[in-house]
């Protein structure tokens, strides 16, 4: 991917993509949130959400494009990185440079894609099953309810599936503690008083976000 | 022994340049595409006259060892460059210019050279800002100045303590827009071995590749050599290790006049040697002596409780304290020219009062500076009553902000925090002001070769001024030698293209390839080192700091023998392919085993003390200035350029007179 | 003290190259790395073997010749120091040191630690420079006031060296310190800004083509950077290369 463009380019590109996710992010773990605080207001939105026609036709695609492209050139641009050292040091010490985290984006990167595979199994999928092929549109369940916050609900009364779950919101929390602020640095936005204060937000985001998912995963896990 | 021709133009000083400039022949724009020149170096002189002779128009070799141009060592000059520009109004020009460096050089270089250094030194400030270089500014947005040895005017620029850095990727940078454009060839890893002469002109030279080891011939219409200076013939020096005097050696035994060996400048602040391992030493910038003190204590039961680590240096009291530059210097103080400033510090170790273990040292206080800066910001923050502490501390921040860089070099080196304790320093060789003789064209006796920039010999006399190094280098590459040059070359646009298959190439090419063969085959027993520690430890005990008949006799003898035995013992390992950098060492250390008894025989002959040459049997008996150098201008009053005879201390003696028609000579005063 | 050194030992590009072992004894702590190799080198000399080639020229830090990957670290375990600046006193008795040559696609090996970084002067040959003849018939050098704030910045990324531990210690190889250096260092001047368009799409497009990795951000290079050069300068270049690329026709 990004054949033709200027290292400077495609890392441009992944700060932007990155940007865009974690818009997201932070849209998808609000709303999620909703479902701890009230059923019925996620419920609502949730409909909202999934049958409007500007988020299911414009913004549900920009994101799959978003996903792609990001995860795509995040592993393009591994595989190139790979070649411009063929020859390896037999005596590494990255660890004195440079942190774990931003040293290993690829790994924590990869981690989250597997999490993606699973979460699209368990909602995505289902939902475009639902909608677009038996061509439900009602969002009700066969009591007449809105299906959104049972369904959620249910998929997490499985414990191994909530421990998959939590320990992948940790690497995305990992991944996220690098990307934030490696996203700025990236598009050039580096400033003597403002930087330290862009990295204090991204470890915020890092952690709250992950945080408020795995929240919301043990919330109704427990709440059998 | 004859008298040698300077050609230097008739008129007054003042015009000279100017005059010799509008009546000299021009090489037009299509046919300088038609003429090549080697530069060989790429330094400040050679980097700025292989990017201005490229940018003319001609076609550019260009050698260096290093595996780039960066790296020539004009990168490690710290302190600055000298200009007359004046912006400070405090009373420079460059006739003030001249003076002074005429006066640190001991009047014993040539005026009309060293006056047209002075004319050009303002342009190359403007030149330099032009291409980027980075000087330091003052708040005000204008360009900075601060204040070097031996002179009453602040016309130092400089970039941090790395002006020379600053400048020689200034000239690396006009080098690379040249190379982009196809005008300048690199031979990056490429060693120059000796210089071919065809038809008395030299036309070419034999190189070998560092990297393949194979034998190079390369031909041109003119060869400059800009390979630097010999200072490494002490095998300790403040040069780097692979600079040598191999280029400009060669080009002497092929008929270039070697001038005034003997002048070598030993600088006042290095970093004492530690052991016997060192292999270099290494420079604090003499800018520091702008504000750091030197002394040494005054009592001998100090100096031993000192050296025994009993006592700390911070420990002894202001009273007890030998301020000694200061003592007998009171005009300039810490100040003083180099050479003056270097043999007090000799004195005073030699006295016994040295303050490490190896009794070769002096402090450089930083102290009272920054006292005197931290009470300055207290003032200037409006902070009532500060503190002693607080005081120390604005005070640090100021020093820091002036030589962070030179603080932290010598904390990593010495491993002591000089803000809190004075730092150590000796005298080390630093810089050469002899060199291959020229012409005002800057050409040496070989016609079509020149020598530029510290390989040559005409600007500093027997003594260089601070910041002036930098300052001959690029007016040498960037304005001087791109007009005399083309004066020689105008009668060369019909030759063409230079044969590399003449006899001379073939000859040359044999020379080198059988000397290369020599090394590898001889299996000795001693390694190169092993020679250049021993050639330098006789050039410092004998051809030093303080140089005396028997001594410099005894110097010859030794070094003859050393050079003799080096011939049968050297051991060379490894082969003449490839890489093989014990191969080009020998071949640097067999030339310095020939230049150090020829720098001795100069030493010898000249029976005066000049600048950095000083003949302890020539000092002043008695008055103001007891003790300090005799200079005698009656019968030295030239200078000496030596031919080569086949071996060093044969060599003949020519002289050039040297004239001082707007400079009175008198006794360096600096009291 | 008494070392064990574990030196790659390469004849040649074409060679495969291996890790070999030696000891040196007597090490004094007030030697620096390279006087130490002296010292192996002197023995393996005086022993009728090839000594180890290395890089190295100025020994004082400044002409960036000397590299050397040490103990899994460029330039070694100190910071803010060359190879030629780091000092014996970082080791101990004892100790077991790797030394590799700097690793990268672009730095190919010339022989044992000696690489070929010249890589980097095509870099810098792409638009490192600023146009002007070297006549000296230029403006008064005060024409144009400079803020200290900029000409100090400026001054800051040029003291690069161009060694390459930026690329050496960087996981993916990446040149951008280096590179960014040279840009910030014109881009900060009123005489750089001229051509500070063709300057940095240039010199990004010569980096990429030698083979250099991309950058991820880790910072690794501004901590081995032996002149402290800062990734605020590939943050610099990053916008400098935006604004050109759009500007861009």
């Amino acid at each position: 991917m990004g054949k033709g463009m200027t290292s400077v380019t495609r890392k441009v590109l992944m700060a932007l993509s990155g940007f865009f996710l974690l818009v997201f992010l932070l849209q998808h773990s609000t709303i999620n949130f909703l479902s701890v605080i009230s059923p019925d207001l996620f419920d609502s939105v949730s409909h909202f959400m999934g049958t409007n026609p500007v988020v299911q036709f414009v913004l549900q695609p920009v994101l799959a494009f978003g996903v792609v492209f990001h995860i795509g050139m995040g592993i393009s641009l591994e595989i190139q990185n790979n070649k411009a050292r063929p020859v390896k040091y037999a005596v590494n010490k990255p660890g004195e440079n440079a942190s774990w985290m931003s040293r290993n984006m690829i790994i924590t990167g990869v981690m989250v894609l597997l999490f993606f595979l699973l979460h699209f199994i368990d909602f995505w999928f289902p939902e475009l099953n639902t909608k677009f092929i038996k061509g439900d549109m009602t969002g009700l369940n066969e009591a007449g309810h809105f299906r959104y916050y049972e369904e959620l609900h249910h998929q997490f009364q499985n414990g191994l599936r909530v421990g998959v779950y939590v320990l992948s919101f940790i690497f995305l929390s990992l991944h996220l503690m690098h990307g934030f602020q490696s996203a700025f640095q990236s598009v050039g936005f580096r400033h003597n008083k403002y930087t330290p204060i862009v990295k204090k937000l991204g470890n915020i985001y890092a952690v709250v976000i992950p945080a408020a998912f795995i929240f919301i995963a043990l919330y109704h896990f427990l709440n059998a | 022994m004859s008298t040698l021709d300077s050609k230097t133009p008739k008129g007054p000083l003042k015009d000279k340049w100017s005059t010799y400039k509008d009546k000299i022949d021009l090489v037009n724009p299509a046919n300088k595409r038609l003429i090549d020149v080697i530069v060989v170096g790429t330094g400040l002189a050679g980097g700025s006259a292989s990017a201005t002779l490229a940018e003319l128009g001609y076609n550019v070799k260009a050698f260096c060892y290093q595996d780039s141009p960066r790296r020539a060592h004009s990168i490690a000059a710290q302190g600055g460059i000298n200009a007359a520009k004046n912006y400070q109004g405090d009373g420079d020009s460059p006739y003030r210019l001249f003076y002074d460096t005429v006066k640190g050089g001991d009047y014993r270089s040539r005026e009309a050279n060293v006056y047209r250094l002075a004319e050009v030194s303002a342009n190359i400030i403007d030149q330099c800002v032009a291409q980027g270089v980075p000087f330091a500014r003052e708040y005000g947005g204008l360009l900075d100045n601060r204040s070097f040895g031996g002179v009453l005017v602040s016309r130092t620029f400089y970039a941090k303590g790395q002006t020379g850095q600053q400048l020689l990727l200034g000239a690396y940078s006009a080098m690379n827009r040249q190379i982009a454009r196809g005008k300048i060839e690199m031979f990056n890893r490429h060693e120059m071995l000796d210089v071919v002469v065809v038809d008395g002109k030299a036309r070419g030279i034999i190189a070998r590749n560092l990297v393949t080891g194979e034998i190079e011939r390369h031909s041109a219409h003119a060869v400059v050599i800009a390979s630097g200076g010999y200072g490494n013939v002490y095998f300790l020096s403040t040069n780097a290790m692979g600079s040598n005097t191999t280029a400009a050696w060669k080009i002497h035994k092929k008929g270039a006049y070697f001038a005034n060996p003997c002048y070598t400048q030993i600088h006042p602040t290095c970093i004492p040697r530690s052991g016997d391992y060192q292999s270099k030493l290494t420079l604090m910038s003499e800018s520091l002596r702008n504000d750091g003190r030197i002394w040494v204590p005054k009592k001998m039961e100090d100096v031993h409780a000192i050296r025994e680590g009993k006592l700390k240096p911070t420990q002894i009291a202001e009273e007890d304290r030998d301020y000694y530059l200061e003592r007998r210097y009171p005009a300039f103080g810490n100040l003083v020219p180099r050479d003056v400033a270097s043999r007090a510090a000799k004195e005073r170790c030699d006295a016994g009062y040295g303050v490490n273990a190896t009794g070769e040292a002096v402090y450089l206080d930083f102290k009272s500076a920054i006292e005197r800066y931290g009470a300055e910001q207290a003032k200037i923050q409006g902070i009532e009553n500060p503190s002693k502490e607080k005081i120390i501390a604005l005070g640090e921040k100021i020093v820091e902000a002036k030589y962070g860089n030179l603080f932290q070099m010598y904390e990593k080196i010495v491993d002591e925090n000089p803000y809190k304790t004075p730092m150590m320093i000796y005298p080390a060789t630093h810089y050469t002001m002899g060199g291959i003789w020229v012409d005002y064209n800057l050409m040496t006796t070989i016609p079509g070769c020149y020598a530029i920039g510290e390989a040559n010999f005409s600007d500093h006399g027997a003594n260089r001024l601070g910041a002036s190094a930098l300052m001959q280098g690029l007016a040498d590459g960037y304005f001087v030698l791109p007009y005399t040059i083309g004066d020689y070359l105008s009668d060369d646009i019909r030759t063409g293209p230079i044969s590399t298959d003449s006899p001379e190439f073939e000859q040359a090419e044999k020379d080198v390839q059988e000397r290369i063969n020599f090394f590898v085959n001889n299996n000795g027993s001693k390694s190169v080192d092993y020679f250049h520690k021993r050639l330098g430890k006789v050039m410092w005990d004998k051809v030093g700091m303080a140089r005396n008949e028997q001594g410099l006799k005894e110097a010859m003898d030794e070094i003859k023998a050393i050079r003799e035995e080096f011939w049968k013992e050297v051991r060379v390992p490894g082969t003449a392919e490839g890489m093989n950098t014990e191969l080009e060492k020998a071949g640097r250390v067999a030339d310095f085993l020939e230049l150090g008894e020829l720098f001795a025989k100069d030493a010898l002959h000249r029976n005066e003390s000049c600048g950095g040459h000083f003949r302890e049997e020539s000092v002043e008996l008695d008055g103001e200035q007891k003790g300090e150098a005799k200079r005698d201008d009656e019968n030295f009053a030239y200078v000496a350029a030596w031919e080569y005879k086949g071996d060093p201390r044969e060599a003949v003696l020519h002289k050039e007179e040297l004239e001082f028609k707007d400079i009175e000579l008198k006794q360096r005063s600096y009291k | 003290m008494n070392l064990t050194l574990k030196i790659w030992r390469q004849n040649g590009a074409s060679d495969k190259g291996k890790l070999v072992s030696y000891k040196v004894a007597d090490i004094s702590e007030h030697m620096s790395f390279l006087e130490m190799l002296d010292v192996l080198n002197e023995q393996l000399v005086n022993s009728g073997e090839e000594p180890v080639a290395f890089d190295h020229d100025c020994r004082e830090g400044i002409c960036g010749m000397c590299s050397l990957h040490i103990n899994g670290e460029a330039h070694g375990p100190d910071r803010g120091v060359t190879t030629c600046q780091l000092h014996m006193r970082m080791f101990k008795d004892g100790d077991t040191i790797t030394i590799e040559p700097f690793r990268a696609k672009a730095f190919p090996v010339v022989k044992d630690l000696v690489v070929d970084r010249s890589a980097l002067d095509r870099i810098q040959q792409a638009g490192g420079y600023i146009s002007v003849n070297t006549s000296g018939n230029t403006q008064d050098a005060n024409a144009i006031p400079i803020p200290k704030a900029d000409a100090d910045e400026a001054m800051d990324a040029a003291t690069c060296i161009g060694c390459g531990a930026c690329v050496a210690s960087c996981k993916n190889a990446s040149a951008m310190l280096f590179v960014s250096a040279k840009v910030s260092q014109y881009a900060l001047l009123p005489q750089g800004r001229v051509e500070a368009k063709d300057r940095v799409l240039n010199m990004v497009s010569q980096m990429d083509k030698e083979g250099f990795g991309n950058c991820t951000n880790t910072g690794a290079c501004e901590v081995e950077c032996p002149k402290g050069i800062s990734i605020t300068n590939i943050a610099r270049m990053n916008r400098e290369y935006l604004s050109a690329s759009i500007k861009n026709d």
